[in-house]
Formats: C-alpha cells, sequence, structure tokens
C-alpha cells in the first residue's frame, strides 16, 4: 500500500470521527467564553446520543419514519439546551461550585440515559441513521473529494459551524456581550449587560450543540446506541477548548489532531500491526493529558473569570 | 449558631430534599415503576435482616475510605474525581503483591498487600497532583482521563499478564486473576456472613483523618491552602507541595479501598471490581460535609442505597444506572444547597419573606433578624 493512499484512509475516517468533539467543543467554547465550566458536557452528550437513536427508533414504523432522524437530532439539541438551563440554575442562579455541579449533571445525564435506554429499549438495536451525501461535482476531486466531500449532512453542518461560531463570537453584538461576561462580568453589568441571562443563553446553546454532538455519535457513527457510546468524548471536548485556546479555529486544528490520531489508530490494526487493543483505546485519553500539559502557557488566553460565579450584591 | 441560622439551615435542606426526591420520583414515574415503592425498597430493604445489614457494612467500606481520601483532597482544594482508576491500581498492586509471595506469615503477607493497593493508588492519585501543581493541568480532566487509562490497563492486565491460567486450561476466559492465598485474607467479622476486618480498619483511618486534618500541622496547612491559595501563599505556605501530599492521600486511601475489597471481599481481582465506588465516594464525601464525622454516617446510607438499588432491579425492575441519576441528582442538590446556606442575603430574604407570614413578627413590626 502505498503512502499516499495510507494517508488518504487515515484522513477519509478522521473527518467523520471528529464531528461529535467539533460539534461538543465548539458549544463549550460559549459556556467557558462566558465564564463557566460546564464538565457536564459529557452527560449531555449521553442524553443527546439517546434521543437522537430513541426518536428515530420510535418513529420507525411510523409515517413520520422519513423525519425520524430529524426529529432525533431536534430532540437532542433540545434535551441539551434543558440541562444547559438545569446548570444555569446551578451555577449561575444558585452560584455552586462549577467542577462540582459538572461532576453531578454528567452522572445524571449518563445514568438517565441508560436507565431509559435499558426501560424503553434493553438490548443492542441498531438504527438505519443517516446517510452519507455525496456532494456532486466537488466529491469527484482527487484526494479532497473523499476526505471532505463524502459525508452525512450533520458532517458539513459541522465544518459550516466553525466559521459560523467564529462570526457570532467576533462579529455580533451577542458574541462581544458572551466574552465581557467571561473575562469581566463586573464591567459587563456596569454597561447594562444582563450578566446572568448571557450566561443561561451562552449554556443553553453550548446544551444545544453538546446535545447534536451525542446525536451525531448515536445517529450517524455508531447508528446504535450503549451506555459507553460517549466513552469520555464530552471531556475531551472540554480539554479541546483549552487547547484551542477558546477559539473556533484551534478547537477545530485539536478536534483534527485527536480523530487523525484515533484513525490513524484504527487504520494500523487494519494494515495488521499488532499491539494491544486497550493501549489503543487508551490512547486519546494519554493524548489529552499531553495536550493539557503542553497547553498551560495558553491559560492567559483564557477567559479570566472562568469558574467564577458572578455576584453583583457583593463588593469584592 | 444562632436560632435563625438553624431554622434556615433546616429549611433549605428539607427543600432540597424534596425537590430531590421529587425529581427522581419523576424518572422512576417515566420508566413505569411506582416512586414510594421503589424508595420503600431502596430505604427498608437492605435492612430487613441481619445478613443485608451486613452486606451494607460490606458496602459502606470501600466507600468510605474512597470517600475519606476524597474529603482530604477536596479540603485542600483539589478536586479528586479518579477515585475509580486510583481503586482499580490498588487491586491490581495488591492482587499482585499477594500472589508474589504466597508462603509469607500472615503478619506480613496482609499489611504488605494492603500497602502495595495504597502505594499503587497514592502513585496514580499522585501524577494527577503533579501535574496540576506543576504543569497547572486541571485536574478535574486529568483524573477523569486516569480513571480511562485506568480501566483500560486493568483490562489488559486482566486478559493478559494476570488472567488465571486455570482460566485459559478450562478455556471459561473469564477475565479475572489466580486467587488470593488465603493469609492474604482479610478475616471475617461475622461468621457466615461477609463482613470484614476492613470495617474496624476504615473507622481507624477515619479518626486518623480528622486528627490528621483538625489536629497536626500538616492538615491546618492544608485546609489553609483549600481555603484560599492566595492568603495561604503569603503566609509562607508553599501551596503546590500540599497539592500533591493532598493528591497522594487520596489516591492512597482509595488505593487502600481497591485493595480492602479485594483480600476483603472478592478474594481475587476481577472485572468491574470498582463497581462505580469512585464516583459514589464523591457523593458520600459530599453528603457528609467533608468531615470524617459525617463521612462514616454517611458512607452507611449509600451502602443502604447501593443494596437498595440492586433489590429494586430484581423485584421493580428499575436498571441499576438509577443509582448513577440518584447520585447525579444528589450532587446538584447539594452544590445548591451548600450556596444558599453560604449566602447571608439569602437567608436575610428568606426571613423577610417568610416574616410576613408570621403574626407575632409583624405585631412587632419587624421581620425577624438574622
Amino acid at each position: 500500500m502505498s503512502a499516499g493512499l495510507m494517508i488518504y484512509n487515515v484522513l477519509c475516517l478522521a473527518v467523520p470521527f471528529s464531528v461529535a468533539l467539533l460539534l461538543a467543543a465548539l458549544g463549550e467554547n460559549f459556556n467557558q467564553r462566558a465564564g463557566v465550566f460546564n464538565l457536564g458536557c459529557d452527560g449531555i452528550m449521553c442524553m443527546g446520543a439517546f434521543l437522537g437513536f430513541m426518536v428515530p427508533f420510535t418513529l420507525k414504523a411510523t409515517p413520520w419514519a422519513a423525519y425520524g432522524n430529524f426529529l432525533g437530532l431536534g430532540a437532542a439539541m433540545a434535551v441539551g439546551a434543558a440541562m444547559g438551563v438545569v446548570f444555569a440554575l446551578v451555577t449561575v442562579t444558585f452560584r455552586a461550585s462549577q467542577g462540582i455541579a459538572g461532576i453531578g449533571l454528567q452522572m445524571l445525564g449518563w445514568g438517565l440515559a441508560g436507565t431509559l435506554f435499558r426501560h424503553f429499549v434493553g438490548g443492542v438495536t441498531g438504527v438505519e441513521g443517516m446517510a452519507a451525501i455525496a456532494i456532486p461535482g466537488l466529491s469527484k476531486i482527487p484526494f479532497l473529494g473523499g476526505v471532505l466531500f463524502n459525508h452525512n449532512a450533520l458532517t458539513y453542518t459541522a465544518l459550516l459551524l466553525v466559521p459560523a461560531c467564529w462570526f457570532l463570537l467576533y462579529k455580533t453584538p451577542w458574541g462581544l456581550k458572551v466574552r465581557a461576561v467571561g473575562t469581566h462580568p463586573r464591567a459587563a453589568d456596569t454597561m447594562g449587560i444582563h450578566v446572568d441571562l448571557i450566561r443561561y443563553q451562552a449554556l443553553m446553546l453550548g446544551g444545544a450543540m453538546a446535545g447534536l454532538a451525542g446525536a451525531y455519535l448515536s445517529l450517524c457513527q455508531a447508528k446504535m446506541f450503549s451506555d459507553d457510546l460517549v466513552a469520555g468524548r464530552g471531556f475531551i471536548a472540554v480539554a479541546l477548548v483549552y487547547f484551542g485556546r477558546w477559539s473556533p479555529l484551534g478547537i477545530l486544528g485539536g478536534a483534527l489532531l485527536f480523530s487523525i490520531a484515533q484513525s490513524f489508530q484504527l487504520s494500523m490494526q487494519v494494515w495488521g500491526i499488532k499491539f494491544p487493543y486497550e493501549f489503543a483505546v487508551m490512547l486519546p485519553y494519554v493524548l489529552v493529558i499531553v495536550v493539557l500539559a503542553l497547553a498551560r502557557k495558553a491559560r492567559q488566553l483564557g477567559p479570566t473569570d472562568l469558574g467564577k460565579p458572578y455576584n453583583r450584591e457583593m463588593r469584592f | 449558631m444562632n436560632r435563625n441560622k438553624i431554622l434556615y439551615s433546616g429549611a433549605i435542606i428539607l427543600a432540597v430534599t424534596l425537590i430531590a426526591a421529587l425529581l427522581v420520583a419523576l424518572v422512576l414515574f417515566a420508566i413505569g415503576a411506582s416512586p414510594l415503592a421503589t424508595y420503600k425498597t431502596i430505604l427498608t430493604g437492605p435492612l430487613s435482616d441481619l445478613f443485608g445489614v451486613t452486606e451494607v457494612l460490606v458496602r459502606s467500606v470501600p466507600l468510605m475510605l474512597v470517600a475519606l481520601g476524597i474529603a482530604i483532597s477536596f479540603r485542600s482544594g483539589i478536586l479528586n474525581i479518579g477515585a475509580e482508576g486510583q481503586i482499580q491500581m490498588g487491586v491490581i498492586a495488591s492482587t499482585a503483591m499477594a500472589l508474589a509471595m504466597p508462603h509469607a506469615p500472615k503478619a506480613i503477607l496482609l499489611p504488605a498487600a494492603l500497602m502495595a493497593g495504597a502505594l499503587a493508588g497514592a502513585v496514580w492519585g499522585g501524577i494527577a497532583g503533579w501535574l496540576k501543581a506543576k504543569l497547572q493541568v486541571n485536574e478535574i480532566l486529568s483524573t477523569v482521563m486516569l480513571n480511562y487509562i485506568a480501566a483500560q490497563v486493568y483490562t489488559f492486565l486482566l486478559r493478559g499478564p494476570m488472567l488465571d491460567p486455570s482460566e485459559l486450561e478450562t478455556g471459561s476466559g473469564t477475565p479475572q486473576s489466580m486467587r488470593l492465598p488465603e493469609l492474604a485474607f482479610l478475616d471475617t467479622l461475622v461468621p457466615g456472613t461477609r463482613i470484614h476486618m476492613g470495617l474496624i480498619l476504615a473507622l481507624v483511618a477515619a479518626l486518623l483523618v480528622w486528627m490528621l486534618l483538625w489536629k497536626t500541622t500538616l492538615g491546618y496547612r492544608m485546609r489553609t491552602a483549600g481555603a484560599g491559595a492566595k492568603a495561604a501563599r503569603y503566609a509562607g505556605i508553599p501551596v503546590e507541595r500540599y497539592l500533591i501530599v493532598a493528591m497522594l492521600m487520596a489516591g492512597g486511601f482509595a488505593g487502600l479501598a481497591g485493595a480492602v475489597e479485594v483480600s476483603g471481599v472478592h478474594h481475587r481481582a476481577i472485572e468491574g471490581i470498582s463497581s462505580g465506588y469512585g464516583f459514589a465516594g464523591i457523593v458520600v464525601a459530599l453528603f457528609g460535609a467533608l468531615h470524617p464525622g459525617g463521612i462514616v454516617p454517611s458512607a452507611v446510607f449509600f451502602g443502604i442505597l447501593l443494596i437498595g438499588a440492586d433489590m429494586t432491579q430484581r423485584s421493580a425492575s428499575v436498571p441499576a444506572n438509577m443509582v448513577l441519576v440518584l447520585q447525579g441528582v444528589i450532587i446538584l442538590s447539594i452544590v445548591s444547597a451548600q450556596s444558599f446556606l453560604r449566602n447571608p442575603y439569602a437567608q436575610e430574604r428568606f426571613f423577610r419573606w417568610f416574616g410576613r407570614f408570621s403574626p407575632s413578627a409583624r405585631k412587632a413590626g419587624k421581620g425577624v433578624q438574622s
């Protein structure tokens, strides 16, 4: 097998792998830019994955079957936004410690998805999922065509969301408010920005995107649901936001780096290079720690009030 | 603490408990189980006979040990979510130690196995502490990642190097290690049940942790570092060093919990041995107000919950994942309640609001003052 073909194979796998991480991390970026560190992302992804699977699964034999996938994605985004509101209630309104609350939300989402799945579905069942749409013309370009233009609709959406999120964050009044609220909430408050409201909105948006990321996993990638489908991708997404220095483009780079590492490891097994399966699975998690250790200088670029609840009644 | 403060705390705790119970009831209702019957099974089922009570205590031993370690780390300002992985490392190390010297006398073998477990857990926790202190790596993310890594290392070892050779012969292929030599077992306390010496060990550990945190200079410094890193640094406390120490201790307790599980209950390393104790330990520690005096009863309470949840799975077909839902809701409720309890304005507002309904306060012409 030529080296070129090997790279082609790795990249063809890497793009779809990156989508879930990308969507979740882009959403988490809004949370963190607004000053809220949402570790519950993983739990939201679990619930998104469950609903993204559940809705088309239930609608399979009904006249609604044709819309099943889109309704599933919608339901996943809705539940994600709802969990974002729950998290906002606890961390913004009640000003609870964000780290611990995030772990609580993660357990809640993970457990709830598993409980509902076991009750309503039970065993392992597949769904049809979303089919790949080759973009006419563009998919015929050698090399690039296969890598970029032969995926399902959600993959294209995720890639288009990178510039969209950049635009929203840097070129719109709302984006400016989000960044202000995460960097200096008191100044923002003085200027008449409703700090809590902006944080609620950011958490809802971030939650909806995490839900969508989860639905991508069950509906497009695995085409099934299980308890360990998400497998900590929500936490990896949180780490990617650090690695990407709180910018959508940096996050895209991070998501691609991770998925290339993962698809490279899968391809190695296909090529017959033997090493224990467990070590292959472990690779992305080790990579997160390495990446976080290397990204420590980026901290100064981050939102300065990240993780601090804002209380306008306190004088300092 | 004055009367109003107690009244206020009581009201908040009651309200939060009710809301949490209602939320969980909603989920139970959604999956077609009767919430009241489920609660009744969970809370009273495990205590219906002596065997049930001892099983609750068996579960509470690892919970207690893990929660003690987590309390140390939380008090020192580092959030250790990695107990699950630290337990598994402890299981591996203590099993390996006990299997390595099957002919040693009990007085050496048992302590060596337990120490090995604690040490391995400490190293695994220490990694996260070191990363936090030296490279400012967020400890929540690093410990979560170390959990996933530990799970893979554990599976790899159980399916490969540490697999019981007889499993290969019989071909059943259950991934588990060889059975420990009997000299490495913790003694049973009540014949015919599974309750073992680990309970005494955990209670002694609780006492030691209380002494460490509240009666020694080291503990004082650790709590200072956790309460305010800036002030602690200004007072000449090397905060970073105490972060590492705290994580070493937290990991050590989790590793010890793993070792105790092996030598007290399962007598060999099996898959799923940590069974969520690492996460439940966080809830136990928070529920016990991060104080050994609270952690001991809270560990027993969560022992009841875990056994009760197992029972509902069998009798009322409520999936075991429900425990995670319960834990998640409890964590969210506790942190919400805490922020209310700490907020003096909220208390004032509460009594202003409350005072409107109290005729005596109106007659006196003022709201109840805090």
